[in-house]
């Protein structure tokens, strides 16, 4: 049995969401870098230099890579064998998980971004609820996924229940349709993350984890989802829409495509987008 | 693309000057706000009341930074997307606003609005708010200071790095781009 001490989860996560906010990760900086040499567009090559430009001084004066630091949203898998240490006052894993939200939203002078009520708009004032997706696996493996989405890009994503006819061009029609309406407004070159599969909530819960999948750029193991991400890439591409939408060859940096089973009736797809200040990371005990 | 170096507030004929593409670099003050704060703002038109600022000549900036570290003006302060605001430019420009600034496009009432009271709408790069914020130098809360990250600020700005999106003459950068660079 792994003893894991919810004092320790606390303290990791307060440094890991501020970590996120001010540096952008090897991988993504590499597909980053290496999609602007593909550029042409001057405006386009001159959104890349700032967008490089900023991720050294976001990493050097610790500041929000983004003004929008986001929702603070985790994916935590958890092994049926771990057992969790209570302390400190903390008696769950959910209020280690809030207490390191709150607290490095509020050390890292990150923006606290939520409001208490959808439709009467208070800030909670400290950034939480912290978004949490559970997953019990057999084992005693504990691992913490964690991306800082902000609304921007959330805001231009998309689910949809396709009839089975639709087949793989519909679900590829409907990705490019949604990066195309999206346009400058999620910050372009962004990233898509694609659900097939499942049913209405698993299919856009599939998208959330294709965002997450490191390092960017890298593909499904099975080849007829890497080819159509390849497709996507190159199809999203084509619309021109270029680096913050002034036009230009980039406007996406990846496409990750998740699937799963689904009801033999239905062929439900979701979209997630993300722009290009792409904050996840990840860390086990 | 032509370069211009401009000081707030604007004349009329300074906006005439500006073209969707162009670069420009802002000294002197804007204004920012999003989303509750214009609505408070409309809502005191609307009693025909007066407003916290004087929007003439003036730009508006889209943005709720993150908070300031001691000692600097101003956390990371990159633009917000301008579309949740469309519906309040058109007033603002009415009463001599010259510019937004933000990011995303703007529907067909803002711009005809930059046409009719010659106005523009700028961008400044989304996600790049810790470059920007090294062009800001000063910052006050000046109404509103409940709304937090969202207050009206009024901050000090020194070659403020922005691109023409729409200019008064109907030009519009994001459509002009893009099918430039659109392949079918
Ligand atoms: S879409 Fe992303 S980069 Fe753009 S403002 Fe929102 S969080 Fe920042």
């Amino acid at each position: 049995m792994k003893v894991i001490s919810l004092a320790q989860v606390r303290d990791t996560i307060k440094d890991l969401v501020q970590k996120a906010n001010f540096e952008l990760q090897d991988d993504v900086l590499e597909v980053i870098k290496e999609m602007e040499k593909k550029e042409e567009s001057p405006a386009g090559k001159e959104v890349f230099k700032q967008i490089l430009e900023n991720s050294r001084i976001a990493k050097e004066e610790k500041l929000g890579l983004c003004q929008d630091t986001g929702l603070a949203v985790f994916f935590v898998e958890i092994g049926e064998d771990v057992e969790l240490k209570k302390e400190n006052g903390l008696g769950s894993l959910k209020e280690a998980i809030t207490e390191g939200t709150r607290t490095g939203y509020e050390e890292g002078y990150l923006r606290k971004s939520v409001v208490e009520d959808p439709i009467r708009r208070k800030n909670t004032g400290d950034n939480t609820p912290a978004y949490i997706h559970w997953e019990l696996v057999p084992g005693d493996s504990f691992k913490v996924t964690f991306i800082a989405k902000g609304g921007g890009a959330e805001n231009m994503s998309a689910v949809r229940m396709f009839a089975p006819a639709a087949g793989m061009e519909g679900i590829e029609d409907f990705v490019v349709e949604t990066a195309d309406k999206g346009g400058s407004n999620p910050c372009p070159p962004i990233v898509v993350g694609v659900g097939v599969g499942g049913n209405f909530e698993y299919s856009a819960l599939l998208a959330k984890k294709a965002l997450l999948r490191r390092p960017l750029g890298s593909h499904n193991s099975d080849p007829f989802y890497a080819d159509m991400e390849k497709r996507l890439l190159e199809r999203i591409n084509d619309l021109g829409i270029g680096p913050q939408g002034m036009g230009g060859r980039i406007t996406a940096l990846a496409v990750h495509v998740e699937s799963f089973p689904c009801h033999i009736a239905s062929m439900p797809a979701a979209v997630n987008i993300q722009c290009h200040s792409h904050r996840v990371m990840n860390f086990e005990l | 693309m032509a370069e211009h170096r401009i000081e707030t507030p604007v004349s009329d004929e300074l906006i005439t000057n500006l073209r969707a593409g162009d670069k420009v670099f802002i000294t002197g003050y804007l204004y920012t706000g999003r989303d509750s704060a214009h609505k408070k703002l409309i809502d005191l038109v609307n009693e025909g009341k007066e407003l916290p600022i004087d929007v003439k000549g003036q730009f508006i900036y889209y943005v709720g930074p993150t908070p300031a570290r001691p000692g600097k003006p101003i956390g990371s302060a990159g633009p917000t997307t301008s579309y949740r605001m469309d519906s309040f430019a058109p007033t603002l420009h009415a009463l001599g606003l010259k510019g937004t600034i933000g990011k995303g496009s703007r529907n067909e009432e803002v711009k005809e609005s930059l046409k009719k009271y010659k106005a523009v709408y700028l961008a400044a790069v989304g996600g790049a708010g810790a470059l920007i914020s090294k062009s800001i130098e000063g910052a006050e809360v000046i109404a509103y200071s409940e709304l937090g990250p969202e207050a009206i600020r009024k901050v000090e700005v020194k070659d403020f790095p922005c691109i023409v999106i729409n200019d008064m003459y109907g030009g519009d950068l994001y459509e002009e781009g893009k099918k430039q660079y659109k392949r079918d």
